[in-house]
């Protein structure tokens, strides 16, 4: 039960958490986040830092396509720019890591521009079609380039931090977790500001945000632009967590993966983006659970596992496209409220 | 009736020039001229496909006449883009209500100001120094300019999608108010509403005019409100300015009572039928 709250002061209104359960709540998942290495085992670190990476990803999807309205099927190989940068820089000039992590995610954002270019004259399908062409052209040519290690890829030392190798998930927490915290904090500051609106107003009616003074074109590509700098820099950290790439570490169904994580998530929340990515890494494992769970009564079940999880991406996305539009968030959303107003109304 | 004298002799802040425009063979604009004085109500009003809405959309940037000028406070504004026009000054809000309903009300307004802010995608992502100050002054400013102003403080964390259409107008102005207008331009304000409702908005509109010194031109199809409180009003037909002057010259005007209730001259009507038949 929550009864009324009291706000003396603009900034503690403006404040991205708004209420002292929130930022309690906030600093026991802090605590929690800092602790779990030291609780959890390898399997467990290695979920929960691919969770974050995918977060990342799927938190710059959610500003170009859930905040933006502009639908990309290339946020893969957005990531794929991003891992082949790190790889090279550290294999041949062996720079440190914070620094080819933002260089890659700067060649991504910079491709991101060039493919974003058509998004002034497409909307839609035709978008989406425009950046599924971006991703076969960079596929074809990560996979035919000599730098890039042609077909076979490229395997790369892991990152070190002052002599210590990062090679084990127990380290590479400490890289991803506290990059991604960082990127969504930053995703959700953007959306505090002129920027956030304009991208917003730009997916709810184009033609009046333009009247109200947002030039379309140069909005439209700094959406892209972001987009693409969080997929390039969550391709860096995949890099350096799988300390190999090749052409088909980052295939277009990882973009279709993207984009269902935000629909099962919440398009346009930044909660949303969290929760989908995470849920949807996760439904592979649950899944892998079950199939050794049902190994006893059924012994074909770990055979039948690849068809069947794609059976259940594709059943989750129409499940939550009908029953659940605005996804994940909006559970939480009705969740919370619930408890605001409990008991007076239920 | 408020009195309706002739504005004083102010500069026109906006010159309408020979605007001519057309879609094809669809001629929606011909030779289109006034003036709106500095300070000023100025109304357009027409029949129906009169060419009000297109004369909106031309000065607000959408169309490119294919003859003629539009200057604004002495400056062309040829090959200027609607954006740019925004940033200038130049406000207005919609016939059919454009907001955004993904956002609060509140957002919406602050939207408003967007030309006038200097976040970077960098000051934004941190939302350190500028980009928080600058987030806060405006808070301030729209509630204690705008939001007081237009009463509509109950409602500033609504999702604009929830609310009335009465409520959504009065939201739709707050949002062009904090675009810091020069010149506000209201398509169709209180179409619509109920009597209540549009006495309100009237007292906004004359308020906005008296307290912030902005020059209003409006589209509306409400001749009373229009004879009320304009000071200056512009009669399109067909596409073309049939007469203009205080609202009493143009009540009395013949060509304006015919284009509205048609000539009663049945000879007339069927020579114009059969004129438009061949």
């Amino acid at each position: 039960m929550r009864i009324g709250t009291l706000k003396t002061s603009y900034a503690a209104d403006e404040a991205l958490f708004d209420s002292s359960v929130q930022r309690t709540l906030l600093v026991l998942l802090a605590l929690a986040a800092v602790a779990f290495p030291f609780v959890a085992s390898p399997y467990w670190l290695f979920l929960a830092c691919l969770c974050a990476i995918n977060v990342a990803s799927a938190t710059g999807l959610n500003l170009l396509t859930g905040y933006t309205g502009l639908v990309s099927l290339g946020q893969a190989a957005f990531m794929s720019v991003g891992a082949y940068t790190v790889a090279v820089l550290e294999i041949r000039l062996g720079t440190p890591f914070l620094l080819n992590l933002l260089i890659g995610a700067g060649l991504a954002a910079m491709i991101g521009i060039l493919v974003g270019i058509p998004s002034l004259k497409v909307k839609g399908l035709y978008l989406a079609i425009a950046t599924i062409a971006a991703s076969v052209i960079l596929h074809f040519l990560f996979s035919h380039w000599s730098l890039t290690g042609e077909a076979r890829g490229l395997s790369m030392p892991p990152a070190r931090l002052f002599g210590i190798s990062l090679d084990q998930p127990f380290s590479l927490y400490w890289l991803i977790m506290p990059v991604t915290c960082l990127m969504v904090l930053g995703a959700a500051n953007l959306l505090r500001t002129r920027i956030g609106r304009a991208f917003i107003a730009i997916r709810d009616r184009d033609i009046s945000a333009e009247v109200l003074g947002i030039p379309l074109l140069r909005y439209k590509l700094t959406s892209f632009a972001i987009s693409s700098f969080y997929a390039g820099l969550a391709g860096g950290l995949w890099a350096y967590f799988f300390r190999v790439v090749t052409p088909e570490s980052f295939p277009l169904v990882n973009s279709i993966f993207y984009l269902a994580a935000i629909i099962v998530g919440g398009m346009g929340t930044i909660l949303g983006g969290i929760l989908g990515a995470v849920f949807m890494t996760l439904v592979p494992e649950l899944l892998k659970f079950v199939a050794n769970w049902a190994t006893p009564i059924y012994p074909d079940a770990l055979a039948a596992l690849a068809p069947v999880r794609t059976i259940v991406f594709g059943g989750l996305i129409v499940g939550f496209l009908i029953f659940e539009p605005r996804g994940l968030a909006e559970i939480w959303r009705r969740a919370r409220r619930f408890f605001h107003l409990w008991p007076f109304r239920t | 009736m408020m009195a309706a004298q002739a504005a004083p002799a102010a500069r026109p802040i906006l010159e309408v020039a020979g605007i001519s425009l057309a879609f094809g063979g669809v001629r929606a604009l011909t030779d289109v001229s006034f003036q709106v004085p500095e300070g000023s109500i100025t109304a357009v009003i027409g029949p129906n496909g009169a060419g009000k809405t297109s004369l909106f959309n031309t000065i607000s940037g959408f169309y490119r006449p294919q003859a003629g000028q539009i200057s604004f406070a002495g400056e062309s504004l040829a090959g200027v883009r609607a954006p740019e026009r925004a940033a200038r000054g130049l406000a207005r809000t919609f016939q059919n209500i454009a907001l955004f309903r993904g956002m609060t009300v509140l957002d919406n307004i602050k939207l408003g100001r967007h030309a006038h802010l200097r976040t970077g995608v960098l000051d934004a992502l941190f939302y350190w120094g500028r980009a928080q100050k600058e987030e806060l002054a405006l808070r301030a400013e729209i509630e204690e300019r705008i939001i007081d102003f237009l009463e509509i403080q109950h409602i500033r964390n609504a999702s604009v999608a929830t609310l009335s259409y009465g409520l959504q107008k009065r939201v739709e102005l707050a949002r062009a108010l904090a675009m810091r207008p020069r010149i506000l331009m209201l398509d169709e304000p209180v179409a619509g509403m109920n009597r209540e409702e549009t006495e309100d908005m009237a007292r906004f509109i004359l308020d906005v005019k008296e307290e912030w010194g902005v020059t209003i031109l409006m589209v509306e199809h409400d001749m009373g409100m229009v004879m009320d409180i304009s000071d200056h009003v512009v009669v399109l037909n067909f596409g073309q300015v049939i007469a203009s002057g205080t609202p009493r010259e143009v009540q009395g005007n013949e060509a304006v009572i015919a284009a509205y209730l048609g000539s009663g001259d049945v000879g007339e009507l069927s020579r114009r039928i059969k004129a438009e038949a061949v």
